[in-house]
């Protein structure tokens, strides 16, 4: 019995190696070429003759000074994008669920809230063409350009992000003691000291999750900003640069690989350090 | 913060007064054709006096209200003009001759018969429902069996789960790069000719790619679920004589039902908005012949591609709104589906 089980147990661990070196072989491929010249890449993709780290230094210079990807302006740009995003969804988001789930006997809320529930399955398809134009004639109305600026795409991701966060939010503060807010009120603290001082501090861990899936969501994505920012405008986010880049040099694989482990090291590098957030994230979002 | 609210009268009327003065001169200025270039700092500066004088104003009775207007306008803002806003306008646009920028006149139903005439978008529709019911089926069998193989006696769990979700944190874009450099050139070892440049086989690998993107993720939820089953149900059919198979079908799958539900409908929208991959993989490009009586040379275009590219690279912009309104329909009904059957479980359960 004891020695069937162990038999069983080694199977499956063959198993689950043959399967994970299925997934990682791709990575293996991306980081192994990226030290490798074009010809060795041609010749011997899976191998490793050819690697070298000087060649990685080549390409890596070549990738980062070249003028349609920009590597070091578009990471910036992404981060920027990313992390002003998910400080705004957070607290706006925040601030827009505590009102709701305080006053959820009340009409107004409840029909607010309704429609932020109902608006999570508009794919952005729909609303993307008529999005720009809007964008470019608000933009030129009242002088403030919101395509091709980073305050414009900060906006937007706030729009569409709004949706989801306030529903994990508010689901979350429903659950937290009003008594808690008496409590404060009735020490003297305003409505907005009680929320920012006492309530916001509680949502830390829904807070996480909620900044993991836009985190996710908003660095990644490549839509909005290729159509906000245009393919070759002055403002790139890295996926956007990475497309740009990959058009203008078709087969060109040193570069094409080395711009590809940059684009994803800096994800691969931030679930180093979070991974099990991340995780757990990921999957609370979606359940709820 | 009490007595910042109470004592500032003056202030907080010059600020909300201001402010409104600063809108509207913005505004004033905007209308009349104006390209002064601080009227956009003008209207930003107004809009933050407003609020300001607006929170400060010193009433005890009002002030709970004024914060939360204050608290619900920016993300409610956002989310109109982002949202609500540009749907409202494209269900609008859809039927008109709209070029992206103005329209003419309208048209009635005519983007959405000329749409239905058009055999390439026959195509990608037919296409894109295949290519949905195909990962929907595969992605929740793979990712399960994957979760089984996680939730087991064997060693090195922790590296298995993260090995097998590391690919969803890369986009598709640059996922379906590094794909085709796989498919291009090192498996044309074994394949002769790339995958991706025959339509059949580039629909497959379509395939390949997004469930070795996404059957990591939904692995994990199904992980979730697996592990939420208590031990002494578990417990008790072990000692009932239940083998693994028993075990599985009678105990386990009953048992997650609803985390089965969520990864359905999960895979199932995810799949018919794949763009990403759709388009850094083949550009939807591949022949068919002889489909509806004509050549269609976007084999392997799905819906989400076809959109972006009667608008984006055909410039019509009209045709492509009424697409997308289509694709809304579609996905609105499958989100009705899943509240109906999410809910029916709820009442059995």
């Amino acid at each position: 019995m004891k020695g069937a089980r162990r038999t069983k147990n080694i199977i499956l661990g063959i198993i689950g190696i043959l399967i994970a070196a299925y997934v990682l072989f791709p990575f293996y491929l991306v980081v192994m070429n990226s030290f490798k010249a074009q010809t060795s890449i041609v010749e011997s993709p899976v191998s490793l003759a050819g690697a070298s780290v000087a060649q990685l230094w080549e390409n890596l210079t070549k990738v980062a000074s070249n003028s349609n990807f920009n590597f070091w302006y578009a990471f910036g740009t992404s981060a920027l994008i990313t992390v002003i995003s998910l400080v705004l969804l957070a607290v706006f988001g925040g601030m827009a669920a505590w009102v709701i789930s305080r006053n959820n006997k009340k009409k107004w809320a409840t029909a607010i809230y309704m429609v932020f529930i109902a608006s999570m399955i508009i794919p952005f398809q729909v609303v993307m063409l008529p999005l720009i134009s809007t964008f470019r004639d608000v933009g030129k109305f009242v002088g403030i350009s919101m395509l091709q600026s980073i305050p414009g795409i900060v906006f937007a991701y706030c729009g569409f992000g709004g949706a989801m966060t306030v529903f994990i939010l508010t689901g979350f503060i429903k659950g937290i003691p009003y008594e808690l807010e008496e409590a404060a009120s009735i020490d003297g603290c305003s409505p907005e000291g009680t929320f920012f001082r006492i309530i916001f501090p509680l949502l830390k861990p829904v807070i996480t999750t909620v900044t993991i899936l836009n985190g996710m969501w908003i660095w990644n994505d490549y839509l909005l900003p290729s159509l906000m920012l245009g393919q070759n405008g002055k403002v790139k986010t890295l996926p956007v640069a990475v497309q740009a880049f990959v058009g203008s040099y078709v087969k060109q694989w040193d570069l094409i690989l080395t711009a590809a482990l940059l684009a994803i090291l800096p994800m691969i590098i931030i679930f180093m350090f979070a991974q099990k957030q991340i995780m757990s994230g990921m999957v609370e979002g979606a359940v709820k | 913060m009490k007595s910042v609210a109470q004592g500032n009268k003056p202030l907080s009327i010059i600020l909300f007064l201001g402010g409104i003065a600063l809108i509207v001169g913005a505004l004033v200025l905007d209308c009349m054709g104006s390209s002064y270039e601080y009227r956009g700092a003008m209207l930003v500066c107004g809009i933050i006096g407003f609020f300001l004088g607006l929170y400060l104003i010193p009433t005890k009775k009002h002030h709970r209200k004024i914060v939360y207007f204050i608290f619900l306008f920016p993300l409610l803002f956002t989310f109109l003009v982002t949202v609500i806003f540009p749907l409202v306008l494209g269900i609008g646009y859809s039927f008109t001759d709209w070029t992206g920028i103005k329209f003419s006149k309208f048209v009635g139903f005519e983007n959405y018969i000329s749409m239905f005439k058009d055999p390439a978008f026959i195509w990608s529709v037919l296409l894109t429902f295949i290519f949905v019911v195909l990962n929907m089926i595969l992605v929740n069998l793979i990712a399960f069996l994957l979760a089984l193989l996680c939730t087991s006696t064997v060693r090195g769990i922790g590296f298995f789960r993260t090995a097998y979700f590391l690919p969803n944190l890369i986009g598709g874009i640059v996922l379906g790069y590094i794909w085709q450099f796989v498919f291009s050139n090192v498996l044309i070892s074994i394949t002769k000719t790339s995958w991706l440049s025959q339509t059949n086989m580039a629909l497959f690998a379509i395939v390949i790619v997004y469930i070795w993107q996404y059957a990591g993720y939904i692995m994990l939820i199904y992980i979730t679920g697996l592990t939420q089953i208590p031990g002494d149900v578990l417990e008790a059919s072990s000692i009932d004589g239940a083998n693994a198979i028993q075990t599985l079908f009678r105990i386990k799958l009953p048992m997650i039902a609803s985390t089965i539900t969520i990864c359905t409908f999960l895979t199932l929208t995810s799949a018919f908005k794949q763009f990403d991959v759709n388009m850094a993989l083949t550009g939807g490009t591949g022949f068919v012949q002889n489909f509806m009586g004509s050549i269609v040379t976007t084999g392997t275009q799905m819906l989400a591609l076809n959109i972006y590219n009667t608008a984006i690279r055909q410039n019509n912009y009209a045709l492509g709104q009424a697409k997308a309104v289509l694709f809304f329909i579609i996905l609105a009904c499958v989100s009705l589906i899943q509240v109906r059957v999410s809910n029916k479980k709820e009442v059995e359960m």
